[in-house]
């Protein structure tokens, strides 16, 4: 198929950037989208041009990286995918495809499509981790029982990538699903429960310092999280936040 | 208390708990309201015990107004500090591919509810308070009869503001379609998928803002 491509490119972080149209002929519908845009760069380069940056690394949803917020949603129409699992036969020959960086203050853009979001790292630092004495006395961790409803809910907490597509997607850039999830990983397993306290607090404390959003329970990053991430992460969070300030 | 206040989710919390009394508020103002279509005398008793008990009016009268006044400077605070969070916007945003037009535009719906309540600050209370607390009437007579059932069949008169009132209770409606769950999932009650919750959401922000219109249709046609 033919396709318009409408790409936001810009240099540096400093720069102010713009979108530039590409057209691209003999797309195959079987191509994923990270695919198409290595023959849009393969062309490029060939005509001497700068290629467009891009995030990628697996290329099979597991790592996160391929940032795209396309025709409006963040890894573009499909549900449940990453923008490497999405296929070029949601798009039909001749469609106009816009191509935006993911938008949020927190995820300044480094060039072109390219974002930086190490915002999540140092959430992640502030508290999505548990602290173990690894010097040769540590319990098995399959000595200890957990209900297999809450080994369940925690898995499925941590399957987030770390994508920011719920940061993306959101109105108010708010990153309240992801740190959800990462505070109900551990919240639900008795290693965790541990610092539970503290890891909320500071998780949160460092959420806000990173200047993410305040959520409005629209809902939006549920429906594009490429994990099905669940809304019921953020309540959970949210108990155990009012827990961390008022509990005893 | 002041760093709680300025977390996210702090704020989200006061919101909810701000929102959730309105909500119980707006109920009891309801039922004391419908009792006008079918029993005037009722509702000039209530209305009088209502403008006259001194628990009442000294302390959830101010209760409510700080309450009000708490939410809406928190839904602007809240508003801004969302819009800043995204500096550069997106040149194609599809916000009904995943959510509610409700749910993306509560400042929209709250705005409005916020010149309505300006409208019948001064439809109602300026007035009551005048004559109560400025005049020193108390009595809640007028010509003999007690004045609150008279007073409000006047007020609905004119075709605009029972437009007005009408159009209001919608928007109320709208704010209420999202915001009823939305409440509860604040409070970290899983919501936003829960049937009965939102079950009885609906029942709430639609039953009662149409039951509001029914009573100033009801007063504009029969009277
Ligand atoms: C006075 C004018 C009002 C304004 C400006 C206003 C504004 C807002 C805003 C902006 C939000 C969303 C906050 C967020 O981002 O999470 C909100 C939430 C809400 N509002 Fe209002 N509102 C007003 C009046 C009311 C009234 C009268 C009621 C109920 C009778 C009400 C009930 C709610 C509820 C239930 C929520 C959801 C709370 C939550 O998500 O935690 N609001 N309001
Ligand atoms: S919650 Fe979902 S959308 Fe957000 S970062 Fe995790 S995987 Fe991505
Ligand atoms: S490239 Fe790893 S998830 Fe897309």
């Amino acid at each position: 198929m033919n396709l318009t491509l409408k790409i936001w490119r810009q240099k540096s972080s400093k720069d102010k950037g713009g979108f530039v149209e590409y057209k691209i002929a003999d797309i195959s519908e079987h191509m994923s989208f990270l695919e198409m845009m290595d023959v849009l760069n393969e062309e490029l380069i060939t005509k001497g041009e700068e290629p467009v940056v891009f995030d990628h690394d697996c290329r099979e949803g597991i790592c996160g990286s391929c940032s795209m917020f396309i025709n409006g949603e963040a890894h573009g129409p499909d549900r449940g995918v990453t923008t490497c699992q999405l296929h070029m036969r949601k798009f039909k020959d001749g469609d106009k495809i816009t191509i935006e960086p993911f938008r949020a203050k927190a995820f300044p853009v480094i060039k072109d499509l390219m974002v930086d979001r190490s915002s999540f790292d140092r959430i992640q630092q502030a508290g999505g981790f548990i602290s173990v004495n690894t010097s040769g006395n540590t319990t098995d961790a399959n000595a200890i029982l957990i209900p297999k409803e809450d080994a369940d809910l925690a898995m499925d907490a941590a399957t987030c990538i770390g994508c920011g597509a719920c940061v993306a997607t959101c109105k108010n850039s708010s990153a309240m699903l992801f740190v959800g999830a990462k505070v109900s990983q551990y919240a639900l397993l008795p290693q965790g429960k541990v610092e539970g306290k503290e890891r909320v607090k500071n998780m949160v404390a460092q959420m806000d310092l990173e200047g993410f959003g305040n959520c409005t329970n629209t809902g939006a990053c549920e429906v594009e999280c490429p994990k099905g991430i669940s809304l019921d992460n953020i309540a959970r969070m949210n108990r155990n936040y009012v827990g961390s300030i008022f509990g005893s | 208390m002041s760093g709680f206040l300025s977390s996210s989710i702090g704020r989200k919390i006061s919101m909810s708990l701000s929102a959730i009394f309105l909500m119980v508020f707006l109920l009891q103002h309801f039922v004391i309201n419908f009792t006008s279509v079918f029993s005037e005398d009722l509702f000039n008793s209530i209305s009088h015990f209502m403008g006259n008990n001194i628990l009442i009016q000294f302390v959830m009268q101010p209760i409510l107004i700080l309450g009000v006044i708490f939410h809406f400077v928190m839904g602007f605070v809240l508003e801004i500090k969302n819009r800043n969070s995204r500096a550069v916007g997106y040149a194609e945003y599809d916000g009904s591919a995943n959510s509610s037009w409700m749910s993306r535009n509560m400042i929209i719906s709250g705005a409005a509810i916020l010149a309505f309540i300006g409208l019948h600050f001064y439809d109602f209370w300026i007035p009551e308070i005048t004559t109560k607390y400025i005049e020193g009437d108390t009595s809640g007579m007028i010509n003999g009869n007690f004045r609150y059932y008279e007073e409000l069949v006047h007020k609905f008169q004119p075709l605009w503001r029972v437009v007005l009132y009408c159009l209001s209770f919608i928007l109320l409606s709208l704010h209420l379609l999202h915001g009823f769950a939305s409440a509860f999932q604040s409070l970290g009650v899983p919501s936003m998928r829960n049937k009965i919750i939102k079950t009885i959401g609906n029942i709430y922000a639609i039953g009662i803002p149409l039951g509001f219109i029914f009573i100033a249709l009801y007063h504009f046609a029969i009277h």
